[in-house]
């Protein structure tokens, strides 16, 4: 339910860089050598960064009194790991964060697999209406998906779905972005006389979509997957509202937590780092391509 | 994927032209016409249009007709038509002003330094640059971290009687603030969550865009004798202008929005915004109008409403990027 922009084509915000964004020599505007004002500025704006997702670690191993000495406490200690338990005891933090890793799988398969046929289908194939579909598809990116939950509401009433993992893996599993990130890449990436190959040699066209475009469309299959994976997984408002806490994703669990239920601050703190760890693990790991891949697009959650 | 077929029925009635007949199930006769031009096109194409049509492109059309009843949320197909009753009952209503006021307020608290930061940010990552990725990197953090955690954290930074930023307030021999009481402390507050998680990834998209300016221009204007802010001021911001026009355009469309925050920043999961609405958003009005007060019809009337902010803030946007570009030439 993310609103997931790419600038359009007409107004070209961010050209994609294909040769890396990194490429410098005459390009790359002004590029002369940092100073230490630079660094120190750099170094202040990456501490301001970090430093809510530190306190979340100090905050949530010590109690109130603690915290509100002066000089406060900076460093955590070992009870941090007893008001771990205590969330997931108070909290459904571990029934969420396995709930978060299946709707959010679902959410990444489903969106690359889907954005990538329909990518390669606009990037490379002639139908009738295709120019039509394809400002559809632009004129929706910017559209906010959150004026859309009451229907949506209403219609997984109707099936019976509240509360249901489906009711927030449905109607996230194609993003508007997504496609035309796909198709931007495959345009330029894929060469036509792949296809014609392909073709001359009597493949049939899903022979064709699995052996010669998925193999080309692959490095932006994974940027896609990542910033979706990501998406989903901070996903707020929908899964607010479809789900409980009696089956939530860990955002659900989390404004769960921020809603008194669970009176102490540091198991607050605590359960809400159980449910920011994995995506940070994940995001130390590949941090580096994701910065990449919103170099490349733009997105927006 | 009987889900899936389900919801291809809703699709459509609902996108007559963008659920266009699949037919996966036919062998594809061995023709001899090209692969770039072929009916093969809808096929692929389809289960994106069937999902989105299903649950994107229905239920926002669908959100104005909803607009135009008294429903329930306890009996949501009993709905009975009112017309316009419900938009007259927002227009009158105290507190969709007071929502349409904050929202405005925060918002524009929360867009206009976050992209000011944002820009001067990218100038530093634009130098060259030991550490380069390391710093890009953490200047991503906050955007991976979601609007749930932020505010839970933010909230204690900024508590009253615990919060660190008070502790270091009274430190410096200043008044400790209650944050969340004020009107002013608590929307400063919350654009400073929203300012925290999008400052670094809006850096990266300027960032992207500061690459992409030939090199030729800044020697030229060095061979003119242009400073280096000259330089920033008359070749980098004109050449961003068009990145800057749709972050403006984005992080517009994401004030407007603004619900998570609000929604957790008192720490009761109350929807009313603070005690006397100090900070209610339109997002989360919509929110107590549907699912606390059960009224999904007038919900969906401030839903529609939000839409027609939008359009209007994405209309101006065009026509003063347009006159912009016009008044260059």
């Amino acid at each position: 339910m993310a609103t997931i922009a790419l600038p359009g084509t007409e107004t070209t915000a961010v050209q994609p860089v294909s040769k890396g964004p990194d490429r410098r020599g005459g390009r790359g505007g002004r590029s002369g050598k940092a100073g230490p004002v630079t660094y120190t500025l750099l170094t202040l704006t990456a501490l301001v960064s970090i430093f809510p997702l530190y306190w979340t670690v100090v905050a949530g191993s010590h109690t109130n009194a603690e915290i509100a000495a002066t000089p406060p406490p900076f460093l955590p200690n070992a009870s941090l790991f007893d008001n771990f338990r205590a969330a997931l005891d108070q909290a459904p933090i571990g029934k969420a964060i396995l709930n978060s890793v299946l709707v959010s799988g679902s959410i990444t398969v489903g969106t690359v697999l889907f954005c990538t046929l329909a990518g390669f289908a606009f990037a490379k194939l002639q139908f009738r209406g295709k120019g039509l579909l394809l400002s559809l598809v632009i004129g929706t990116m910017m559209v906010p998906t959150q004026l859309s939950v009451i229907p949506l509401f209403m219609m997984i009433a109707d099936l019976q779905w509240v509360n249901q993992l489906q009711a927030v893996i449905l109607p996230t599993l194609v993003s508007a972005f997504g496609v035309f990130f796909m198709r931007q890449f495959l345009i330029s990436a894929l060469p036509n006389e792949l296809l014609e190959a392909g073709r001359v040699d009597g493949a049939s066209t899903f022979r064709i979509f699995w052996s010669i475009v998925v193999p080309v469309a692959r490095p932006a299959m994974a940027v896609l997957a990542m910033l979706t994976f990501l998406t989903a997984w901070n996903e707020f408002f929908w899964p607010l509202i479809a789900l409980t806490n009696a089956n939530p994703t860990v955002q659900v669990a989390l404004a769960g937590l921020g809603s008194g239920y669970v009176p102490q601050r540091s198991v607050i703190m605590a359960g809400t780092l159980l449910g920011t760890l994995p995506v940070l693990i994940v995001f130390t790991i590949l941090g580096k391509q994701i910065v990449g891949g919103i170099m490349q697009g733009a997105v927006k959650g | 994927m009987t889900i899936a077929s389900q919801s291809s029925r809703e699709a459509q009635t609902a996108s007559p032209p963008a659920a266009a007949p699949a037919a996966p199930d036919r062998t594809p006769a061995r023709r001899r016409t090209t692969l770039t031009r072929n009916r093969w096109g809808y096929a692929y194409v389809a289960p994106f249009f069937l999902v989105f049509g299903a649950f994107s492109l229905y239920p926002f059309v669908y959100t104005a007709w909803v607009s135009l009843h008294r429903t329930s949320l306890s009996n949501i197909d009993g709905g009975t038509w009112v017309g316009l009753e419900n938009y007259r009952n927002l227009l009158t209503s105290e507190f969709f002003w007071n929502a349409a006021r904050n929202t405005l307020t925060i918002g524009i608290l929360a867009t206009v330094p976050q992209l000011c930061l944002a820009l001067g940010l990218a100038h530093l990552l634009n130098y060259k640059l030991r550490h380069r990725t390391f710093f890009r990197t953490v200047m991503l953090m906050p955007y991976a971290t979601s609007i749930a955690a932020a505010t839970l954290v933010f909230s204690q930074l900024f508590g009253r009687d615990y919060g660190l930023i008070n502790t270091a307030l009274e430190a410096v021999g200043l008044n400790r603030i209650d944050w969340e009481g004020g009107t002013w402390s608590s929307q400063v507050a919350i654009a400073v969550i929203v300012t925290w998680r999008w400052t670094g990834y809006n850096a990266l998209i300027y960032l992207a865009a500061m690459q992409s300016i030939p090199g030729e221009l800044y020697e030229a204007a060095e061979i003119d004798g242009a400073s280096r802010w000259k330089q920033f001021l008359n070749v980098t911001i004109p050449s961003l202008r068009p990145t800057i026009l749709f972050t403006v355009v984005v992080s517009t469309i994401g004030a407007v929005q603004l619900f998570g925050e609000p929604l957790l920043f008192a720490g009761n999961g109350t929807t009313s915004g603070g005690s006397s609405g100090q900070y209610q958003t339109l997002g989360l009005l919509m929110y107590q109008q549907g699912w606390s007060n059960f009224h999904i019809g007038q919900a969906a009337t401030t839903a529609w409403a939000m839409f027609m902010i939008i359009l209007v803030i994405v209309g101006l946007n065009a026509v003063i990027g347009r006159l912009r570009s016009r008044a260059d030439r």
